[in-house]
C-alpha cells in the first residue's frame, strides 16, 4: 500500500537541530543541512544546520562532509571510499535527488545544500541506510554468467556486436540511487525488484555468452517483480553514471512479450 | 519504545516523500496524472451510465439531469472530464510507444511528455469549441 508519510518514530524532531555557525571572517559561506539519526538514544531524527566557509572547503558535497567531520563535528556518519564515482558508497539525496556526495559539486546548489539518506530505506545511523535488502534482491536475479555448455579452453568470445549490447548496463556501480528515487520501490520494495536490480537481470539476459535466458525471465514473470515498473523515469533522471535503467525494464518486458508470441 | 533501540525494528524509515523530500519531475507528475485522471474516468463513467439512467426515465427525468449538466458546475465537472479523458488517451498511446521499446531515452521522454500535455489541452479545446459551435 502506498504510504504518504513517515512513521511516529521516522519523523524529524525540528526542534532537536543544531546549528554549527561558519569560523569568523568566512567570506564564502554556504549552509549544509544533513539529516542526523543517533541508533544510541533512539531519539527521533534531526537536522544539523553546519555553516561552512567554502573558500577553505573542497568542491564536492563529499568534501564538505569530510570537513564537517574532521573539524566541526566527528560524529557525523557516512559511507565514502573511492571519492571518484565509482565504489558508490556515498550515495544519498542531496537537494531532492539522489546521487554521489563525491561527485556533486556544492556549487551545482542553488542556495542551501540539504542531505538526507537514500529515500525510504531503514537509517543505520545519520547518513547509512541499510541496503540489506537491496543486495539480496540483486543476488535473487543470479547476477552471473550461467552456461551449460563445456568451458571453453580460452575466453569465451563474443562479437563486437554482442559486447556492444552491454554498453549503458556493465558500467553500473549498484549504488542504488536509482532504485531508491523510484516511487514504486519505495511503495513495494518488498517485492518488485527495482531499476537497479532489473538492470543487472536485463545485463546477463542480453549477454550473447549467458544460456540462461528461459530461466531468467521465468523467475521474473511475476506481478510484482518486474511489473510494478511503471515508466516513471525518475530512475534515468538520477543515474550518478547516466544509466537508463528504465529503458532496460522496457527491454526486459520485451522480452517477455517476444517469447510467447 | 519497548523494542531494542538498535535493532532493524527501531530503525526510522529515511524521509522520501515528494515535493518535500524528493523533486518532482516532468516524467513523475505526468505518471501520477496518468494514475489520478484514470481514477477520475472511473468517476466519469458513473456520470454516463446516470446520464443514461436519465435518458431512460423520460423527458422530464432527462431535463431535470440536463439542468445541472447545462449549470456552470456541470460543465466545469465535463470540461475537466473531457480534459482527463484527452490526457489519460494521450499519455496512454505515450506509455504504447515505450511499451514497443521507442522513446525511453530521458530526453525523448520529456519531449514526448510536453506533446501529450499540449496534445491533450488542444484536443479538448477542439471538443468544446465545436461543441458550443454546432
Amino acid at each position: 500500500m502506498a504510504q504518504f508519510s513517515l512513521p511516529q518514530n521516522s519523523k524529524i524532531d525540528k526542534s532537536a537541530g543544531k546549528h554549527f555557525p561558519a569560523p569568523s571572517g568566512a567570506r564564502n559561506v554556504q549552509t549544509f543541512k544533513v539529516y542526523r539519526y543517533d541508533p544510541d538514544t533512539g531519539a527521533n531524527p534531526r537536522v544539523d544546520v553546519y555553516d561552512i566557509d567554502m573558500d577553505a572547503c573542497g568542491p564536492m558535497v563529499l568534501d564538505a562532509l569530510i570537513k564537517i567531520k574532521n573539524e566541526t563535528d566527528a560524529t557525523l556518519t557516512f559511507r565514502r571510499s573511492c571519492r571518484e564515482g565509482i565504489c558508490g558508497s556515498c550515495a544519498m539525496n542531496i537537494d531532492g535527488g539522489n546521487t554521489l556526495a563525491c561527485t556533486k559539486p556544492c556549487s551545482e546548489v542553488k542556495g542551501d545544500v540539504s542531505i538526507y539518506p537514500l529515500p525510504h530505506l531503514p537509517v543505520v545511523k545519520d547518513l547509512v541506510p541499510d541496503l540489506t535488502h537491496f543486495y539480496a534482491q540483486l543476488a535473487s536475479i543470479e547476477p552471473w554468467l550461467k552456461s551449460d555448455t563445456a568451458a571453453p579452453t580460452r575466453e569465451r568470445l563474443q562479437s563486437e556486436e554482442d559486447r556492444a549490447k552491454l554498453d549503458g548496463l556493465y558500467e553500473c556501480i549498484l549504488c542504488a540511487c536509482c532504485s531508491t528515487s523510484c516511487p514504486s520501490y519505495w511503495w513495494n520494495g518488498d517485492r518488485y525488484l527495482g531499476p537497479a536490480v532489473l538492470m543487472q537481470a536485463y545485463r546477463w539476459l542480453v549477454d550473447s555468452r549467458d544460456e540462461a535466458t528461459g530461466e531468467r525471465l521465468d523467475a521474473l514473470e511475476d506481478p510484482f517483480k518486474l511489473y510494478r515498473c511503471h515508466t516513471i523515469m525518475n530512475c534515468a533522471k538520477t543515474c550518478p553514471k547516466g544509466l537508463n535503467p528504465a529503458k532496460a525494464i522496457a527491454e526486459v518486458k520485451k522480452l517477455m512479450v517476444e517469447r510467447t508470441v | 519504545m519497548s523494542s531494542p533501540k538498535s535493532g532493524p525494528q527501531a530503525r526510522p524509515l529515511s524521509p522520501f516523500m515528494l515535493g518535500q523530500y524528493y523533486r518532482f519531475q516532468l516524467t513523475s507528475v505526468l505518471s501520477f496524472a496518468h494514475r489520478i485522471t484514470g481514477l477520475g474516468l472511473t468517476l466519469g463513467t458513473l456520470l454516463i451510465a446516470g446520464w443514461l439512467i436519465a435518458l431512460a426515465s423520460g423527458p422530464e427525468r432527462y431535463a431535470a439531469f440536463a439542468t445541472h449538466l447545462t449549470a456552470w458546475y456541470g460543465q466545469v465537472l465535463l470540461f475537466a472530464w473531457s480534459w482527463a479523458f484527452m490526457y489519460h488517451l494521450c499519455n496512454g498511446i505515450r506509455h504504447l510507444v515505450w511499451d514497443a521499446g521507442h522513446a525511453l531515452e530521458l530526453d525523448a521522454a520529456y519531449r514526448s511528455g510536453y506533446i501529450a500535455v499540449a496534445a491533450s489541452f488542444v484536443i479538448t479545446a477542439a471538443i468544446w469549441v465545436a461543441a458550443y459551435l454546432v
